[in-house]
């Protein structure tokens, strides 16, 4: 071989750019995803024999934030256990120096694209109703994710709802954070106090008026870069903008988009916070209440809507009740000529 | 679980080698200055014999007599000590050097045959040719200067993988591993109009299990990287340019 075509180069300069797993348990199949931050492999778990994607920072990083930023997500999600959070296995370093930290390989499709599918409103409203379970479990906890939308909620082929990308979330009491006894038994501890420093760090991890987030998903306030000023609510008005993104995309068929889910989300994307649900968890439950057809926060409703909405929850009572009348008087009118 | 997978652990561990050949060509020790040169001559002869054929339009004879002069000069006048990494890279110095060493290249002085004497490094000039030949650009003598650049540092980069390549199968052959470099050299470098095989392919054509595949070729890409990098590195001046090369001309982000 003494010559390299650029088909050759190409395949060498791909390969170069492969993380290297040598001393590690895990074997490269291929890359699925790429990102800002980094990209997600899929690899072999030799160990346990079972699929996992690994999530490896591959861009430049000469001050050694992103890698922290990165270490710190996998702690966030170590820290985070829940049906609607990928779980981590493992974290640390490879043999070429870059950071990476392996979770369950979640296959399924991305909200955005699932919702093309789903053509159903209960279909869509109930998956929103696991978002919302798992972003208020999240702030019980003390963590804001700050990048909620379509492209980082997962869904799987049996039913699961995985908020994803947790990369830049924000802690907000650091204390609510997993403490190494905490951490799931696959997580690496760390004796020599990297751990305790992720985390004291973390709830500064971001400067005030710098943006983090994606535009149209974001609140007002973090558009502006208010960091020290953003708590949940920010991410009940990205929880607003999904449910009319969901509902929105139903729209384009020929259905019209009931009016009390538009009240919903516009209630959660209120500009002033104070106009927004105060958590995730009063978020889902009105979307319960729309579902089984009891009055919601937002909307409030006049007599006639309170009796439409009434008609409309118990209409096969009423269909019931009235047949029997009817029956009733027929019955009465019969026998009385 | 091994120490370099914690999180906070110890981190990269290449490239080992720290060496400038770059800094060290401007070294007042002779010898370091000797190897340093014969490390750039290796990694751009040929790009600078096909820069003449190209740019200056040179035939295969007068490319090959130039290419010898101004190497032989490149040593003797020392033009590397002009050489200010803070301007310009070195390919683009080493280009401008090449443009004015033609411009002032009188014809009794092209048709002396030099070199000889001073250049250490092997000049397979017909390897070059044919390899000219085979990948002919389709840049013409009127092309801008950033064309050049970009085609010199193609073809730096194709020199470069090109050393690094015959450094992995000496390396493997020392290791006893050849058919690492074997399946390296089937799955990454063939380019025949075949399609590529799989590792299943592979497994069955070696005679190996899949998973031999996949860890032979790891460890050859892995081997291959280093190399690369190595070099790269001897071609670089600072940390920090070597990093930037890295990443835009393998990308690679060194760690």
């Amino acid at each position: 071989m003494n010559w390299l075509s650029d088909k050759a180069i190409a395949r060498l300069r791909s390969a170069s750019a492969e993380p290297d797993f040598a001393g590690t348990r895990y074997r490269l199949i291929e890359r699925i995803a790429s990102g800002g931050m980094g990209s997600v492999y899929l690899a072999e778990d030799a160990t346990l024999g079972r699929s996992v994607a690994i999530k490896i920072l591959d861009v430049p990083d000469s001050s050694g934030e992103l890698a922290a930023r990165l270490q710190r997500e996998a702690h966030i999600l170590a820290s985070l256990e829940h049906p609607g959070i990928v779980p981590v296995h493992d974290a640390g370093t490879l043999a070429d120096g870059r950071v990476f930290y392996a979770m369950k390989f979640v296959e399924g499709e991305r909200l955005d694209r699932f919702s093309e599918r789903e053509s159903t409103l209960p279909g869509r409203l109930r998956i929103f109703q696991r978002i919302c379970d798992t972003v208020a479990f999240a702030h019980t906890r003390g963590v804001l994710h700050r990048d909620l939308k379509p492209e980082n909620i997962m869904t799987g082929p049996f039913g699961e709802v995985l908020v994803m990308d947790w990369g830049i979330a924000k802690i907000l009491r650091a204390n609510r954070i997993a403490t190494p006894a905490e951490m799931p038994r696959e997580q690496p501890r760390d004796d020599s106090g990297t751990l305790a420093a992720v985390l004291s760090l973390a709830p500064l991890e971001t400067a005030h008026g710098a943006v983090l987030g994606t535009p149209g998903y974001m609140a007002p306030e973090q558009a502006r870069g208010d960091v020290e000023r953003l708590d949940e609510r920010a991410d009940i008005y990205s929880l607003g903008a999904i449910l009319q993104f969901l509902i929105a995309a139903r729209a384009h068929g020929t259905q019209t988009t009931p009016r009390v889910l538009t009240a919903i989300a516009r209630k959660a994307m209120d500009a002033d916070p104070a106009g927004r649900y105060a958590s995730a968890s009063e978020l889902g439950q009105d979307i319960a209440r729309y579902v089984d057809g009891l009055p919601v926060l937002a909307y409030p409703e006049n007599v006639l809507q309170k009796v439409g909405r009434w008609g409309a929850r118990y209409r096969l009572a009423i269909v019931l009740v009235l047949t029997y009348l009817v029956l009733r008087a027929l019955l009465i009118f019969w026998f009385r000529r | 679980m091994k120490e370099d997978t914690r999180i906070g652990g110890p981190s990269g561990k290449f490239p080992a080698t720290r060496w400038s050949a770059v800094v060290a060509a401007r070294s007042e020790d002779p010898r370091d200055r000797s190897r340093a040169l014969d490390a750039i001559l290796a990694a751009y002869w040929k790009p600078i014999y096909k820069y003449l054929r190209i740019r200056w339009n040179k035939s295969d004879e007068d490319a090959k007599d130039a290419t010898q002069e101004f190497l032989a000069q490149l040593i003797e006048k020392e033009y590397l000590s002009d050489f200010d990494p803070a301007k310009a890279r070195l390919r683009t110095f080493l280009r401008v050097c090449v443009d004015h060493f033609v411009a002032n290249q009188t014809k009794a002085a092209s048709r002396l045959k030099r070199g000889g004497d001073v250049l250490h490094v092997t000049l397979d000039f017909e390897g070059a040719e044919a390899e000219f030949a085979r990948a002919r650009s389709p840049l013409t003598a009127a092309a801008s200067a950033e064309s050049f650049d970009q085609y010199l540092e193609k073809e730096f980069v194709r020199n470069l993988f090109t050393l690094a390549v015959t450094d992995l199968r000496t390396s493997c052959e020392a290791r006893d591993k050849l058919r690492h470099f074997r399946l390296f050299e089937r799955y990454d470098l063939d380019d025949s109009d075949a399609s590529r095989p799989s590792y299943a392919e592979l497994a069955q054509e070696f005679g190996i299990a899949v998973t031999d595949v996949t860890n032979h070729l790891a460890f050859a890409r892995r081997e291959f990287r280093r190399i690369a990098l190595e070099k790269l590195r001897e071609m670089t001046y600072s940390e920090e340019e070597f990093r930037r090369e890295a990443r835009s001309l393998l990308g690679v982000e060194p760690l």
